[in-house]
């Protein structure tokens, strides 16, 4: 029942192979492999490996079930990292078949048969397909002062509250969708060479708290927080981010018009 | 031995856990919050739908205040909840959304104007006033008389934890991430602090503090079928019970959601239904018009997933390979609606069922949704039994919600109750006899005690498979302890519950790999979680009535005269397979709304002796006060429970303050005056 073969770990990732297959490449009742990539720092003497296990494609499987099941009859050992299940949290973003991407909305028979999955890279590893990128967001986030920086004297929260556009509410509200997955970090060639680098999830932050008049910092407050090669001089605008991103986040836009605005401020 | 000493232990770090956090950290102690996963993954970040708070701004909102609230919330916990608590919290939900507003959440606004609404299947044009334009916008859910609805399109407790989480990061709150509490380290009827697992190391440690607090959210993964996250375990709630000391309330008070999508049980919002979206049957007809002719499809959760379950049963549902399952169309709304307000609902249909919800109706059924009961505390949020002991949010039982919860009024009690309980810690941090004073042996005790049962796990012998006996408690609790109960299957549920639990004692590992160990996690979660299965099936198996989501088909009434109290449970040895249970009054003579018919459901209760008595005196009070808050005093203060900074009333369009003194500090002069 069980195939449980060692392979060597490739050294390229291969390309995406069936994302563009949305209504569905791989039939129910036919057997789907996933490879994933084993590591378990905390073991004396794991080294990183691909593992391959068989299974058979059920009718609306997402790799939140797959994996489930791999782990409850085949590898008790596997790790990941599922939360909501639901695409909300950006708990289980991972590599699969070479793109970052939330695995528990991903459907195996839209990247099956063959399923390539590896941690996300940039990040700490904890052990198989799970990194911490809890730890890096709130690193990002503390460097970035990433939070709303309101009036220094508390508003009184017992009279009617500040009142906004219903307009900007609604594009806040786009810049503040992100979930912190991680997976434009993930596919940024920047991020990969400077371990500092804010990408495109933290200038995404800094563009959000920019909008929002509640916000008091001016444009030469952000300028001291990425007007540098980790902030937005660091950025190659090749919008790798920008494809991946699972919330469809104006990452261009964002990233294109805080350039243009920090580039100001430098030659000022 | 590794011990992190710390003011305040917090246990979760959802909204409630950072809200209360924060509120001790600006009182100037330090707050340390424990976490299964980075904070902003927290459960909380699902809540679509959105949070009361009763500011009444758009239209269908006038008139809303916190009388309202109040009475909608008792209705909907069909009397269960605590009346004072609710108070307490009708009164601070509003400068909750106000403080978020602050803190940067993008609340959607009131546009001035006409705009097209959709209200009981019919396209109605209804006016937003000008004096509303731009204030935070409320939308309709169910068992609410007002619009009280605030929310951020359809991902409200992604917008609140997301500020929430920022401030705890600006106050420089350290969050161990990927830690988990394995259990509350208590002597002589005090807690001070618990035995933490690192879920990346898998090493244990022991955290002290002055005072310790769950905030570890529900326990959905009792059943098979829930709308709740995979961490959504319960243990939280089991490691207060563990301590022998600490009492759960109400744990047979179980939510279940009407619409969690089918069979994966992803929850589409009740926005949906709020909105203007449907039920419909396999032929097409709209039904609940026919069970609930006044409130129809926005009838409290408990009525609609029975509702939907009983006509299910009759032959109505629409059957799949999966089983059999009802409609929600929310197609009536259009696509602009669907695609900005209930933006997430369309993702979640496009990528879990390939259903375009602008132009196909979504399949449901409902679902657990949440766990009403909890660590039993007081109004101050600490436990009456185990001093130190605090608790806030969907862990606690604190009890605004009673037998069922409305819609939007939980993410609205994690951060009340993070704003109120927050002081309450800080003030017992406040205290120097507060001080801890535990001696290292004590520690070491249950750090030794703790380590060897993990030890016992994976190197015990044991043969019984972990997966496997979760596997059934699931089944078990979904098909036996679920929407309808009856007696005979409560029995057996108790019974085949109370076995796994003794073959949980004799769980095996099939694997010893060192750091977090997957399989020990569920081998250990799946003992402590057979023992919260059991206290929900023996209280609902002890229940002998039906109030709110707690339905005996054997007992149909709700019984005021014999179960107008609470259920509080205590798991007194670790051998025992069985909680005690004890039962704990609600006092009708002190009701500020003594009981009666909900407004919906079946009007068919028995009264207490003191109803009648009670709602003479409430009629005569009312006759005899004009002002809203001088009536509402006479009838049950509850203003001195408040915090004093969280007393003042709150300011509406309908209800303006004088402008505020250029260095007058409105808020003490709108404060209650003391009693
Ligand atoms: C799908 C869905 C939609 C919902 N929509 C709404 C809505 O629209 N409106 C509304 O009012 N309510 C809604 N609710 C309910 C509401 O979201 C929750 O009740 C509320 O967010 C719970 O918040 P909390 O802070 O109590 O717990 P959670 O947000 O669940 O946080 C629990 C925290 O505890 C931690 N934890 C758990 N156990 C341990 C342990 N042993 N050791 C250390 N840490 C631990 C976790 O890591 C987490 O950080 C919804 C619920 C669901 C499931
Ligand atoms: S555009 Fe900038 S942030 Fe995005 S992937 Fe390229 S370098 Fe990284
Ligand atoms: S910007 Fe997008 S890809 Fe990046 S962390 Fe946020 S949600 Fe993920
Ligand atoms: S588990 Fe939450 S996004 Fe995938």
């Amino acid at each position: 029942m069980t195939t449980t073969t060692i392979v060597k770990a490739p050294s390229t990732t291969p390309a995406p192979s069936a994302t563009a297959a949305r209504s569905g490449g791989v039939a129910t009742g036919t057997k789907i492999r996933v490879h994933a990539l084993r590591y378990n720092p905390q073991e004396p003497g794991s080294v990183p490996r691909m593992q391959t296990y068989e299974l058979e494609q059920s009718e609306g499987m997402t790799l939140f079930i797959a994996l489930n099941e791999i782990r409850e009859t085949q590898d008790p050992t596997l790790q990941f990292d599922f939360v909501c299940r639901a695409g909300i949290c950006g708990s289980c973003a991972m590599m699969v078949n070479g793109r970052p991407t939330l695995a528990c909305r991903t459907l195996t028979r839209d990247v099956g048969p063959d399923i390539t999955l590896a941690p996300l890279p940039v990040f700490e590893l904890i052990g198989d397909l799970s990194v911490n990128t809890g730890k890096w967001m709130r690193g990002t986030s503390e460097r970035l002062q990433a939070w709303l920086h309101g009036d220094a004297k508390a508003r009184d929260i017992n009279r009617l509250e500040e009142r906004m556009e219903p307009e900007l509410a609604e594009q806040l509200n786009e810049l503040d969708r992100c979930v912190e997955c991680g997976c434009c970090v993930a596919s940024c060639g920047t991020a990969r060479m400077r371990p500092d680098f804010v990408g495109a999830v933290g200038m995404a932050k800094i563009a959000r708290f920019r909008l929002d008049p509640r916000d008091k910092r001016t444009d030469d407050d952000y300028y001291e927080l990425v007007g540098t090669d980790d902030g937005v001089f660091g950025c190659m605008s090749l919008l790798a981010c920008h494809d991946v991103c699972p919330k469809d986040l104006p990452l261009q836009t964002q990233i294109a018009f805080l350039r243009r605005k920090m580039a100001g401020k430098g030659w000022a | 031995m590794k011990v992190v000493y710390t003011d305040v232990l917090v246990i979760g770090g959802g909204l409630a856990g950072l809200r209360l956090a924060i509120a001790a950290k600006r009182r100037g102690h330090d707050a340390l919050i424990l976490s299964l996963v980075p904070p902003k993954r927290s459960h909380s970040k699902a809540a679509q739908g959105g949070m009361q708070a009763s500011l009444g701004n758009v239209i269908k909102g006038q008139g809303d205040n916190e009388d309202v609230h109040f009475e909608d919330t008792v209705r909907g916990s069909d009397w269960g909840a605590d009346q004072e608590v609710v108070r307490m919290f009708v009164n601070t939900a509003p400068k909750a959304v106000r403080e978020l507003a602050a803190w940067g959440v993008p609340w959607s606004r009131v546009r001035r104007g006409d705009r097209t609404v959709v209200i009981n299947g019919q396209k109605v044009t209804i006016t937003e006033r000008d004096e509303a334009h731009g204030l935070v916008a409320q939308r309709d859910f169910g068992g609410t008389k007002k619009w009280r609805t605030c929310y951020v399109s359809d991902c409200t407790g992604h917008a609140m934890l997301q500020a929430v989480g920022d401030q705890a990061i600006a106050a420089s709150i350290p969050v161990h991430e990927r830690t988990e509490a394995l259990a509350l380290i208590h002597d002589g009827g005090r807690c001070y602090g618990a035995v933490v697992r690192d879920l990346v190391t898998g090493a244990l440690s022991a955290y002290v503090a002055k005072a310790t607090a769950i905030t570890t959210g529900g326990a959905g993964r009792l059943y098979r079928v829930t709308t709740n996250a995979v961490i959504c375990e319960g243990i939280g709630h089991a490691i207060a019970l563990e301590t022998g000391v600490a009492a759960l309330g109400n744990m047979e008070a179980v939510q279940f959601h009407p619409t969690g999508i089918f069979p994966a049980g992803i929850l589409v919002t009740e926005g949906c239904r709020g909105d203007g979206g449907l039920l419909k049957d396999a032929d097409g007809h709209r039904f609940m018009p026919d069970y609930e002719p006044e409130k129809k499809e926005l009838a409290s959760r408990d009525v609609v997933s029975r509702r939907m379950e009983e006509h299910i049963a009759k032959g109505k549902g629409v059957k799949s390979r999966f089983g059999e399952h009802i409609w929600l169309d929310i197609t009536l709304l259009g696509e602009h609606h669907i695609r900005h307000n209930l933006r997430e609902v369309f993702e979640i249909c496009h990528y879990f069922l390939g259903v375009d919800p602008v132009k196909e109706m979504i399949p449901v059924r409902p679902a657990q949704h949440y766990t009403m009961g909890g660590v039993r505390t007081k109004p101050t949020g600490e436990s009456p039994t185990l001093k130190g002991l605090f608790s806030a949010g969907e862990a606690a039982c604190w009890d605004m919600h009673g037998f069922n919860r409305l819609g939007g009024n939980s993410v609205a009690e994690t951060v009340v109750a993070g704003m109120i309980v927050g002081e309450y810690v800080a003030d017992f941090c406040d205290r120097s006899e507060n001080d801890v004073s535990i001696p290292t042996g004590v520690v070491r005790g249950f750090l030794e005690r703790e380590q060897a049962k993990l030890d016992r796990l994976v190197h015990g012998g044991g043969t019984e498979d972990a997966a496997a006996i979760r596997a059934r408690m699931q089944e078990i609790m979904t098909a036996k302890v679920g929407i309808f109960r009856r007696g005979k299957d409560l029995e057996e549920a108790v019974d085949e519950l109370q076995k796994l639990l003794v073959r949980s004692r004799s769980i095996g590992l099939r694997s010893r790999v060192p750091g977090p160990n997957p399989e020990l996690v569920i081998a250990y979660r799946t003992q402590k979680m057979l023992k919260l299965a059991l206290t929900v099936a023996y209280g609902a198996l002890t229940r002998t009535e039906s109030r709110g989501a707690h339905f005996r088909e054997d007992h149909p009434r709700r019984n005021d005269v014999q179960w107008l109290k609470r259920t509080l449970a205590t798991w007194k040895n670790e051998t025992d397979t069985l909680p005690a249970l004890d039962y704990e009054p609600l006092d009708v003579r002190r009701m500020e709304l003594p009981p009666g018919w909900r407004g919906y459901g079946a009007k068919d209760y028995a009264d207490h002796p003191d109803t009648a008595a009670r709602q003479a005196e409430v009629d005569a009070i009312k006759e005899k006060h004009e002002d809203r808050f001088e009536r509402q005093r006479a009838l049950m203060p509850y203003a001195h429970l408040l915090p004093k900074r969280l007393q003042g009333r709150n300011e509406r369009i309908d209800e303006r303050f004088p402008p505020a003194e250029p260095n007058g500090t409105p808020e003490s002069e709108f404060a209650w005056e003391s009693e």
